[in-house]
């Protein structure tokens, strides 16, 4: 039951009205690395803020590792998933990269040496460890996005939930990505535009358009079927 | 594309640079109330405060150009005292047209003003140029300044040099509307308040980016554990070194202010 | 270095930021009191209302007002126009959590930029933070309530809080300078008021526009309850109070410098009752030491010797390192 991402019959419509998910049914078993692709406004960001409780399903369910989210457990849940998002500048918002790794930790409640610990874990898995004691606003897109990482590694999360992770990356930086998402091995769930990111590390993908699950299947198949990537604004790699 | 120039702080190795920046924070502002309190011409007094802060200039290794440089640019308002001339009875020294008189307790008390006033900026300047900000703030928090507030003034650096950088493209994509037209003669610029609304346009474009912006920080906040609380991490104890250096410096200044008071009070 | 016209980077002194050295220590003193009072205060009242929100969303209108200071407009020839502030932060975000937030702001304005002093922050604190937000809630919401609350009156409440407050705030700083015996109010008062009516009016202006813009983009900010908040009325009280004294006490002060004379003499009395008691060493005692003239120039000759020693030593400490450095340079 953990590392699981359980969506069943999730709908969701905004205070304006706007319906952003019509019926989404979704399963991530645990250790999966699943694509999430589709068109702008599909619902993409909308089903990612259910995954940690930021927005709650107006009809359906919602389970992350076993949880339902309630009131009670979105602490739990929060740590269990770490949702990065599309602007790093949105989440390096502390004093230095030391402060902003150790916000997390911070509020689970650990102890400052158990903090520290985990500050150094995490920036070493993004190769960030010089970085520490850095202040955010001088740092590249690139190094800001492996530091956003960072911050939700240092949950020590069992799901990672991430938003456009390459876009706005250079050539470099961008292959540089790739591999450090490769070397991680929590259950992913990444959104992304990029057809060739997909094809290179995610064997499953779903694909999203106008607030429905279109297509979910291997990426293999999906990536081969024209008719479906034209219909929904994708091309192939 | 950068907004560099807003930060003061300089990086260097210098033994202020090393100074524990709660040290440093006390010592400036003890310093600035020494000089506040130096009584009007205690001359030597200030003198002796004037070579401290030299001295901390040349340790620091800003270059005391620099910092006289910086500090002149916050003297303009000391015309704002200079009536105190004429005003301030006593010894009349020469004569004005209207009846005024310059009189040497007013040139003493403008003088002293001007001194404080020179004797402090240049302080604050090192201050600012020798601590980075992140230090600032443990500064803060270790004179117990509320922590809701240090979170709101992190937050508020944090995000300045964003919205500048946001508000240097708004302006840069002004300027690139604001030609001037082929026929010469024609007014340009437009008016007043036309060029006040536009301004004002982007200053409400600045708050509506920082709406967004302040919703999205709650959502990345709260994805990572925030509950309302302001966390951090405990500050570490000061090394014995740095409650000398503390000490010493306040010492003297105590005793600068003190023969001040005892001599010329 | 991009350098936009029109971006001036700071420092750019303001014409309300006191530095140190113009008001005296009493003063000094009163308004940190006065202001961390009114801080402390309106730090309770913001926890109990704005909840979880609050650090990100006043930190980044911080950011905001801070950044929106540095844009400013040409008025004439060399001066420019610059927004302070406290009248946007009171109608967009009520005024408690306002006062915190300008109290960020003018707070680095003093600490890093060195606009205005850190041991008049407190008066600069009070004038800009707390008279300007005051004002600006008192004078927006009647405004609002005497036009029954049409939409024109956002506007019409912004520009007028907007003068009103950078106004009303000069006035304080004029007789606060004054009351330290820095500037006498015949001069002072004029000055300030004449220069910052006309400061007032690009305030005005920037406002309106700014609540132009997010009248059209972001209504629902206009909706919310945040400027008729329970403890509203304090500060509308508050900033009547404020606006009325001071712009009754500033003229009569200005006429009347005798009056602000008589507050000095009273120092000069306190300060000449403490004298005596200071003066444990008699004169005859350390002759020489007495001679003001001639103790400057002892202490100029110590100072020099201070700096020198210090030149000295770190010079000394280079070329004591060099060596070391020398191996790697390849």
């Amino acid at each position: 039951m953990h590392h699981t991402i359980e969506v069943e019959h999730l709908s969701f419509a905004y205070p304006d009205g706007h319906m952003a998910l019509r019926d989404v049914s979704l399963r991530i078993e645990p250790c999966e690395k699943v694509a999430l692709v589709g068109p702008n406004g599909a619902g993409k960001s909308t089903l990612m803020l259910h995954l940690n409780g930021i927005l709650r399903p107006t009809n359906g369910i919602v389970r992350v590792c076993g949880m339902e989210m309630q009131r009670n457990n979105m602490g739990r849940v929060r740590a269990a998933v770490g949702v990065v998002f599309q602007d790093p500048d949105d989440q390096l918002f502390s004093p230095t990269v030391f402060d902003d790794v150790a916000f997390a930790p911070l509020y689970q409640g650990l102890e400052p040496v158990e903090v520290k610990a985990r500050v150094d874990q995490a920036l070493a898995a993004v190769s960030m460890g010089a970085y520490r004691d850095r202040v955010s606003h001088h740092l590249s897109v690139g190094e800001k996005k492996r530091i956003a990482i960072a911050t939700v590694l240092s949950m020590q999360p069992e799901i990672l939930v991430l938003d456009e992770p390459t876009a706005g990356l250079d050539p470099r930086a961008r292959r540089s990505f790739i591999n450090l998402l490769r070397d991680l091995d929590q259950t992913m769930l990444v959104s992304t535009h990029d057809m060739r990111l997909v094809q290179e590390l995610f064997p499953r993908t779903a694909v999203m358009d106008n607030g429905q699950v279109v297509a979910d299947g291997p990426t293999d198949s999906i990536l081969n079927d024209p008719a479906l990537l034209e219909a929904h604004g994708l091309e192939k790699p | 594309m950068h907004v560099h120039f807003l930060d003061p702080y300089q990086p260097r190795s210098s033994l202020i640079h090393q100074l524990d920046p709660r040290v440093k924070f006390v010592l400036a502002l003890a310093f600035i109330l020494a000089a506040a309190l130096a009584p009007i011409g205690a001359w030597p007094v200030y003198v002796l405060l004037f070579s401290l802060v030299l001295s901390v200039e040349l340790l620091s290794e800003l270059g005391v150009g620099y910092v006289l440089k910086r500090s002149a640019l916050a003297l303009p308002f000391v015309l704002a005292a200079l009536p105190v001339i004429v005003t301030v009875k006593g010894t009349p020294l020469a004569a004005l047209p209207l009846g005024m008189f310059i009189t040497l307790e007013g040139v003493e008390r403008f003088t002293g003003i001007a001194a404080k006033s020179w004797l402090s900026v240049q302080m604050a300047i090192v201050l600012a140029s020798s601590t980075s900000f992140p230090d600032l703030l443990v500064a803060m928090r270790a004179v117990k300044i509320p922590r809701l507030l240090v979170a709101i003034v992190g937050l508020m650096w944090r995000y300045l040099f964003v919205m500048a950088d946001e508000a240097m493209r708004l302006m840069r994509a002004r300027e690139a509307r604001s030609g001037h037209p082929a026929q010469p003669g024609a007014r340009v610029g437009g008016s007043l308040a036309w060029r006040a609304r536009v301004t004002g346009g982007m200053a409400g474009n600045l708050f509506l980016r920082s709406f967004d912006r302040a919703d999205r920080i709650y959502a990345a906040m709260v994805s990572r554990g925030y509950d309302g609380e302001v966390r951090t991490m405990p500050l570490a104890p000061l090394a014995p070194g740095q409650w000398l250096v503390l000490t010493i410096g306040l010492g003297m200044l105590a005793l600068l202010v003190i023969g001040g008071f005892l001599f010329w009070g | 270095m991009l350098a936009s016209p029109v971006f001036v980077p700071p420092p750019t002194p303001q014409a309300m930021h006191i530095p140190d050295g113009f008001l005296s220590v009493v003063v000094s003193i009163v308004f940190w009191v006065l202001s961390v009072a009114v801080v402390g205060y309106a730090l309770r009242r913001v926890n109990r209302d704005l909840g979880e929100r609050q650090v990100p969303l006043m930190g980044v209108l911080a950011a905001a007002i801070f950044a929106g200071q540095m844009l400013n407009f040409s008025v004439t020839g060399g001066t420019s126009g610059h927004l302070l502030g406290a009248a946007l932060a009171t109608i967009l975000l009520g005024p408690w959590a306002a006062i915190l937030v300008l109290t960020c702001v003018v707070g680095v304005q003093a600490l890093i930029f060195q606009d205005g002093g850190l041991l008049a922050l407190g008066a600069n604190l009070f004038n800009m933070g707390v008279i300007g937000v005051a004002v600006s809630y008192f004078v927006y919401r009647t405004v609002q309530r005497l036009a029954g609350n049409k939409s024109w009156s956002v506007f019409v409440g912004g520009f007028a809080a907007g003068w009103s407050s950078i106004f009303v705030a000069s006035l304080a700083a004029a007789l606060q300078l004054a009351l330290s015996g820095t500037s006498p109010a015949n001069v002072a008062v004029p000055a300030m008021a004449g220069i910052h009516a006309l400061i007032g009016m690009g305030e005005g202006l920037i406002t309106v526009g700014a609540l132009v813009f997010l009248y059209a983009t972001r209504r629902e900010l206009f909706q919310s309850d945040q400027t008729r908040q329970v403890g509203g009325a304090v500060v509308w009280i508050a900033g009547l109070v404020i606006a009325l004294a001071l712009t009754i006490a500033a003229p009569f002060a200005s006429s009347h410098p005798d009056g602000l004379e008589w507050v000095a003499e009273q120092k000069g009395f306190i300060d000449s009752v403490q004298g005596p008691l200071y003066k444990i060493i008699p004169d005859y005692a350390l002759p020489g030491i007495s001679n003001t003239a001639l103790a400057t120039i002892l202490a100029g000759i110590l100072g020099t010797l201070i700096v020198f020693g210090v030149a000295l030593a770190i010079a000394y400490a280079r070329r004591y390192r060099q060596p070391r450095s020398a191996p790697n340079t390849q």
